[in-house]
């Protein structure tokens, strides 16, 4: 380009143009820096050290609700009942005929009286959340990205990326998954991953009166999820989906979906 | 040498074809976020975002801080598993400022038979009541301590605890037969029943001493052959003893 | 079920049975019936258009270039009941930037892109080219200055250039049958692939699919044909609206066969989830089912065109034949879709429990809203063939009785 060329009308509208690409470029660079910055961890967490899973001992269940109470308080969970992140079903099952199932209230206050009847065979109580997948089929179908599986076993929902499509939500067997009604993102339990980060328990563990939730790794020698999986025949929900759920049941019957 | 002449069509196609891919590459470049795809299909940043979210439950260690003395009722206690903040609510808030945050204390009798009160889907031994009948109109606390939650007395009657075959068996054919003239219930059961277990029948011999052929009891009381009736199996497998005469 | 539930949502009581808490808001509503709906109708008039093309079935004449914008209307209309039903559509950009690969969805975006740009909207141009730069030199003022820009600025329409546009306008419909394929065969494999779903997963759901949207497709090109003519008084080409129908059932045969297959091989297998399939089918989906799907939109149509084509019955009598039939089937493909999509989430994931779907009038997901998306098509289309005029030089005007 000749340097004494005279200014020609493209030439300055070029260089206007030029002169306006740092502003232009600042103003994506502040939407690929995210719009909140990570926090610092106290120590260095090391997420691959750590396979988080969790087990549930069907027997000891009473259906108290505060699990679901506690992990709503937690979680700021809406308060309608239709939105959970874990809730309590009870069975009851007669001798003859289907088994039926209620969940008022996802379990949360409890449950209505249940009158003893001379065919009722077995009657207890399950409570169920996201099964944290290790090989999820919400995250198979996400089609931007923005849930996946952390290094430490836990599957996350990223609320500035989801775009609300709710594929996820339906591609999950267990119903863990509702769409939050003021996000309007995709929302499920987290095992309280900002908790069990700084090496808490999920809130629902912590407030079980009698400890039917295990938190742990089945990695780790030392893990109370270790003894309980040595000592309990577990099964899993929905075996034949493969989704290889990571929430393992103790003296789960053959009716528990 | 014949050239070809690119036919005039093509040359605005690819030019707009161009320009789509390349617009499509630099909004790529530009619009991506800066940690997606750091550690897996995602935006890395977002884990650490989660992780940051604040906590509501202080969890039960928190509370031993300051308010030992009352663990030290506790840890010995039937309540020894039970977290702090199931009774008292979420408990994060006051750690941090504990005198300007207080907590719940649930009173009257509202609470307690949220665990407590009778359901057939709850374990067997869990300690129930009939949340209507139970000393109705007091509270809670004003018999069990609920730190401490010894009962106040040992319960009388067996169907305290184990309402479910007791309300069964009242309406039986073995509703005058005392639970103990079946089951062995050393005395300590009553106050610590999960240690001091009481025993179940082993034979079909203890079943004989009212409905052996030779037994010693009312005439009206059916009579079977202990040796030959049932063949290899005993009388419960069959007779449920609770309520005897169900037909199936 | 508590008394507080009842009072908070109405429809709660129509619950039957066990659904698990989170499955009360059912997701997939009457948009995203919708979508499936649209491109259908895309790959179905597409298809007709490379019958024409590639297949050289050159009584269709008169309805190619029709097919074409019929296919490239309702392509545009598409992608917005989807932008509609989304939490957040202005993230909807992400798809292009952060494509999942493995998920169905995340090729929408190109898949959309590459039959739009790639293939329909450059057989279009190349089809039209030779009209743009005559009218360009010919019409005055802004009609000038419009196809000045849609010729792209070529000006070449020798021999040598109008074989060149030919040559391509067939590559292009040949590549266009299975990226017709694809277009609508994904949408099938979306729903197919949930192994969540008992309803959805299934590996004829492609097929299905594909095979209902060539239906849908042909049968409104087909009322589409019909109607413009008659509205601009012009005759209406039997030997084209004949073989048009002739095709059309043809396709409802193949389209009818699969889904009996597939009802059939359900029945059969009657794995976990029969019974509460069979509920649902008989308690909730038996008006859209076996009412509006197969009596009216699949077994009346196909009597109606067999009537028609094979039996001694004058002109006048086969073109409200056809008419009905067209107008039968677009209700029948609705309803399938309906079926497939509502009918998808009615029942729990528990296999206990079947929830009611509440249709609104008004808001994003409402009966207006869902009209109006349907109504846009036909208003772009009118438009486009202001610019585009795709009848045929032999139509003759209708002359009256």
């Amino acid at each position: 380009m000749k340097t004494n060329e005279p200014k020609t009308a493209r030439r300055e509208f070029l260089e206007t143009c030029g002169k306006s690409i740092p502003k232009w470029v600042l103003f994506f660079a502040t939407i690929r820096a995210g719009t909140l910055s990570a926090a610092e961890e106290p120590e260095a967490y090391d997420p691959k050290q750590h396979d988080y899973a969790m087990g549930i001992d069907i027997h000891k269940c009473i259906g108290c609700g505060r699990c679901v109470n506690a992990c709503k308080i937690e979680n700021k969970v809406p308060e309608e009942p239709y939105y959970f992140r874990t809730w309590v079903e009870r069975y009851v099952i007669p001798s003859e005929g289907d088994a039926q199932v209620d969940s008022p209230n996802g379990g949360r206050d409890g449950f209505p009286e249940l009158k003893t009847e001379p065919d009722m065979l077995r009657t207890f109580f399950v409570p169920k959340l996201c099964n944290q997948c290790a090989n999820p089929p919400c995250v198979q179908v996400c089609p931007v990205g923005a849930t996946f599986s952390t290094q430490d076993g836990v599957v996350l929902v990223d609320e500035t990326y989801c775009v609300g499509c709710r594929y996820c939500i339906q591609a999950c067997p267990y119903g863990a998954r509702y769409l939050h009604p003021v996000k309007k993102v995709a929302d499920k339990c987290t095992f309280c991953y900002h908790r069990i980060r700084k090496g808490l328990l999920p809130a629902c563990v912590e407030v079980c009166p009698t400890q039917v939730r295990v938190f742990g790794e089945a990695g780790h020698q030392s893990s109370p999820l270790r003894r309980f999986l040595r000592f309990n025949d577990v099964t899993v929900l929905k075996p034949s989906l493969n989704t290889d759920p990571k929430v393992y049941y103790a003296g789960a019957d053959r009716e528990v979906r | 040498m014949r050239v070809r002449r690119i036919p005039q069509q093509i040359v605005p196609l690819a030019l707009i074809f161009a320009a789509a891919i390349a617009a499509l590459i630099i909004a790529r470049k530009l619009l991506v976020p800066a940690t997606f795809g750091d550690l897996g299909y995602y935006r890395a940043a977002a884990v650490g975002e989660i992780a940051a979210q604040p906590i509501s439950y202080a969890g039960a260690k928190a509370c031993l801080e300051c308010h030992d003395d009352i663990d030290q009722a506790k840890r010995q206690s039937k309540h020894r598993g039970l977290s702090c903040e199931v009774c008292h609510g979420d408990a994060a808030r006051h750690v941090e400022a504990p005198d300007e945050v207080k907590l719940v204390k649930p009173t009257g009798r509202g609470y307690c038979p949220l665990c407590h009160g009778y359901s057939p889907a709850r374990p067997t031994g869990f300690p129930q009541i009939n949340a209507e009948l139970h000393n109705p109109g007091r509270a809670c606390m004003s018999c069990h301590n609920p730190h401490n939650p010894m009962l106040p007395h040992a319960p009388e009657e067996c169907g305290a605890c184990h309402r479910q075959i007791a309300s069964q068996k009242t309406v039986s054919h073995h509703a005058t037969l005392a639970c103990t003239t079946c089951h062995e219930t050393p005395e300590g059961h009553l106050t610590n029943p999960n240690v001091v277990e009481a025993q179940k029948p082993k034979t079909k011999e203890l079943c004989g001493k009212c409905h052996g052929q030779g037994a010693d009891s009312p005439p009206e009381i059916p009579r079977v052959d202990l040796e030959s009736h049932g063949g290899r199996y005993v009388c419960w497998d069959c007779h449920y003893p609770h309520f005897p005469e169900a037909a199936r | 079920m508590g008394i507080f539930l009842a009072e908070i949502a109405p429809e709660l009581h129509k619950i039957t049975g066990y659904i698990y808490p989170n499955e009360y808001e059912l997701h997939w509503g009457i948009l995203i019936v919708l979508y499936p709906y649209l491109t259908g109708l895309v790959a179905g008039a597409f298809i007709l258009a490379s019958l024409e093309r590639v297949f050289n079935v050159k009584v269709l004449q008169p309805v190619y270039r029709l097919s074409l914008l019929t296919a490239l209307s309702f392509l545009i209309v598409a992608p917005w009941p989807l932008l509609a039903h989304l939490g957040h559509p202005e993230r909807s950009f992400e798809m292009f930037l952060t494509p999942h690969t493995q998920s169905a969805m995340a090729m929408f975006g190109f898949v959309y892109a590459w039959y739009l740009m790639v293939i329909l909207l450059l057989e279009i141009w190349f089809d039209y080219r030779k009209e743009f730069v005559i009218w360009s030199r010919e019409r005055k003022g802004l009609s000038r200055f419009i196809y000045k820009i849609l010729s792209l600025g070529t000006t070449d329409i020798s021999e040598r250039a109008l074989r060149f546009d030919e040559k391509a306008g067939r590559a292009i419909t040949i590549i266009g049958i299975p990226s017709a394929f694809l277009l609508h065969g994904y949408v099938g494999f979306i729903f197919g692939s949930v192994k969540a779903n008992p309803w959805w997963s299934s590996v004829l759901m492609p097929i299905v699919f594909l095979f209902s949207a060539i239906v849908s497709g042909m049968a409104m090109v087909l009322l589409i044909y019909m109607i413009s003519t008659m509205f601009r008084l012009k005759n209406i080409n039997m030997g084209c609206i004949n073989k048009l129908s002739e095709l059309l059932l043809y396709a409802m045969i193949v389209d009818f066969s699969l889904e009996i297959l597939d009802f059939i091989q359900r029945l059969y297998e009657a794995e976990e989830s029969i019974n509460i399939l069979s509920q649902m089918i008989s308690n909730r989906l038996f008006i859209s089912l076996i009412v509006t799907q197969i009596i009216l939109g699949t077994l009346v149509p196909m009597a109606s065109i067999v009537w028609a084509r094979f039996g001694k019955v004058p002109d006048e009598m086969r073109r409200m034949l056809y008419f009905v039939a067209a107008i039968l089937v677009q209700v029948g493909i609705f309803s399938t879709r309906w079926n497939v999509v509502v009918g998808g989430q009615l029942f729990s994931k528990s296999l206990r429990g079947l929830t009611v779907y509440k249709t609104e009038i008004m808001g994003l997901e409402g009966l207006l809203m869902s009209g109006a998306l349907l109504a846009m098509p036909f208003v772009i289309l009118y438009i486009i063939t202001r610019f585009l005029p795709p009848w045929s030089k032999t139509e003759t005007q209708l002359s009256t009785p």
